[in-house]
């Protein structure tokens, strides 16, 4: 396991094609990997051996046979249990979906099997993506590889921490306010949110429609580029997805014109000191290659995290109208006599009982929200704050190529340690919800350590600017050669 | 903090079951967190339009021609069904 745990898609895909190692002998490596050691982190909810095995057999013919093979074909992925995977256990991290078998594939899946990618297993989440830490899964939290007494970050924490302990190669996530970047920060991984509509969202577990995103968790920016290219393009199945082909950069960029926007909003209280120097002394070397660091002004990102989660709450109230446990799901056990009990009551006690306290919380925010009387108040002004968010990263963009900025306010936190109050665990979204508020695309790539925890920086670019944002990614992953 | 009835009225919109400890929880929890919502009151908004997309997207419509679905899948969907009478999903009554 150790010889291919640190190493790239691209060298992975070069032994396989020169038979020094076969996809089902690579499957049967990871399988062991996870078997062995994931009780310890518990990132996975769900172990497909079975169909890794097959899947990896068929490339294994395919070599054989001398046909190419696409790049991802016979590598392992993770796949964060909020995404379909036909004939698989779907449970968004939930009680009201633990039987559910999902009867189709989600596009990005239908994609990756394309490649021939071998999918190992479903991973750990907060309910239905609602979390910093993944404590909120019905199943149990995921424990950060680096320490095992701290989260792993949420809500795509198994993913993250799959791909930290090298149970998986690469796996996918999804982001709605940071779900991928801050555990990618967390467990010191890479982590792609896109920009908003390039990857189709059809077969994801909704949270907010308008926020949603799925995305690559990777051990180089160079993998989440290809796993990125593989998923991303338009769908007839998700008409919010956009006309867009991935095309990289031809040339890398010369560090010395890049220009580097560093928002004084993301330095303020609330910091951890300790995480501002490591973020500050990466971008000093960037500053020694040669960037251009210029301090600019977001004037209403210290509004977005209030904005987002009116919005979250919102439609997240409305997306999780469908858990009934009527069409599908676990219902409850009626509580009175099953003669006289109404619809009414089922809905009333399936949600009660199989629902846990934060997806109760946000619910009952977000039916407040959108309540007869207080749409304007809130709903309302949180989308016209949204507007004067995205006029602010438009001017910062008209001055900067990428913004940068620490991906989280504070290091991993330990279990427990901000379970009992709900404004505390939202803090740790400070710096990722404005960027899913207008639609850009961001990468958390790690920029040094405190102790033996991780410290990922946060890099914003503009719409459609993934090809610019993979480069300053590797600026920083090659920083320290500078 | 808001009061139990207004606790009470939301979880009957959202149709969630609250034991009287979650009520009493929730009336804190939620009242904490509208109080922090209350920070946008100071944002000045005349004349800017809400956001309802972050990508400009018009309407999007495509010809209506059915897609078959199998009856496999057919069938997974009905085995899905808690509780079913042949194809049909079996429910409580309204009234």
């Amino acid at each position: 396991m150790e010889s291919l745990a640190k190493l790239s898609i691209r060298t992975i895909h070069e032994k396989l094609v020169h038979r020094e190692i076969s996809a089902v002998e690579i499957a049967r490596m990871h399988l062991e990997h996870i078997e062995n050691t994931d009780q310890e982190f518990h990132a996975f909810l769900t172990v497909t051996a079975d169909m890794a095995l097959e899947q990896a057999a068929l490339v294994d013919e395919k070599i054989k046979e001398g046909q190419e093979i696409p790049l991802l074909a016979g590598i392992p992925c993770a796949v964060k249990d909020a995404i379909l995977v036909k004939g698989v256990r779907c449970t968004a991290g939930s009680k009201i979906l633990e039987n559910y078998i999902a009867p189709y594939d989600a596009t990005v899946i239908a994609r990756l099997r394309e490649q021939g990618t071998v999918l190992v297993g479903k991973t750990n989440t907060d309910e239905f993506g609602m979390g910093t830490s993944t404590e909120n899964s019905a199943f149990g939290a995921t424990k950060n590889p680096h320490d095992l007494t701290r989260v792993a970050g949420g809500s795509s924490g198994g993913s993250a921490a799959a791909v930290c302990s090298g149970e998986s190669v690469f796996a996918l996530g999804e982001d709605t306010g940071g779900s991928i970047r801050l555990p990618a920060s967390f467990c010191g991984v890479i982590g792609l949110k896109p920009t908003y509509g390039t990857v189709s969202r059809h077969g994801i577990i909704a949270l907010a429609s308008s926020l949603d995103q799925v995305g690559p968790f990777a051990r180089n920016v160079e993998d989440a580029q290809t796993v990125f290219d593989a998923i991303s393009g338009k769908d007839p199945l998700d008409s919010t997805s956009v006309l867009y082909r991935y095309a990289p950069l031809q040339e890398d960029i010369n560090p010395k014109k890049i220009r580097i926007g560093v928002p004084k909003e993301f330095f303020a209280e609330g910091l951890d000191s300790q995480v501002e120097k490591v973020i500050r002394d990466m971008l000093a070397i960037l500053e020694k290659g040669g960037a251009e660091i210029h301090e600019i002004s977001l004037p209403n990102a210290p509004y977005a995290l209030a904005v987002y989660y009116i919005i979250n709450t919102s439609e997240a109230s409305a997306n999780l109208a469908r858990y009934d446990a009527i069409r599908y799901g676990v219902p409850a056990q009626p509580k009175e006599a099953a003669t006289d009990e109404k619809l009414f009551h089922v809905y009333m006690n399936n949600r009660g009982e199989k629902f846990g306290p934060e997806v109760k919380r946000r619910i009952m925010l977000g039916t407040y929200a959108l309540s007869a009387g207080y749409y304007d108040a809130y709903y309302v002004k949180a989308q016209k704050i949204r507007t004067l968010l995205k006029q602010d990263f438009d001017r910062a963009f008209e001055k900067v190529d990428v913004i940068m900025g620490p991906t989280t306010p504070f290091l991993p936190f330990k279990l427990n340690e901000r379970t009992a109050d709900p404004l505390s665990m939202y803090l740790a979204d400070l710096f990722t919800v404005p960027v899913n508020l207008a639609g850009l695309p961001a990468l958390s790539v790690p920029a040094g350590k405190v102790g033996e925890l991780p410290v990922g920086m946060h890099i914003i670019a503009r719409a459609f600017g993934e090809p610019l944002l993979f480069q300053a990614g590797k600026l920083i992953e090659n920083a320290w050669n500078f | 903090m808001l009061s139990k009835q207004q606790v009470e009225h939301i979880a009957k919109l959202a149709r969630i079951q609250l034991s009287p400890e979650e009520i009493e929880k929730f009336q804190k929890d939620l009242g904490g967190v509208l109080e922090y919502f209350d920070v946008l009151k100071e944002v000045d908004v005349t004349g800017i339009d809400a956001m309802m997309h972050s990508v400009d997207l018009q309407n999007v419509t495509r010809e209506d021609i059915p897609q078959p679905c199998s009856e496999k899948i057919v069938e997974q969907l009905l085995e899905a069904f808690p509780e079913k009478t042949g194809r049909y999903l079996k429910v409580k009554s309204i009234l």
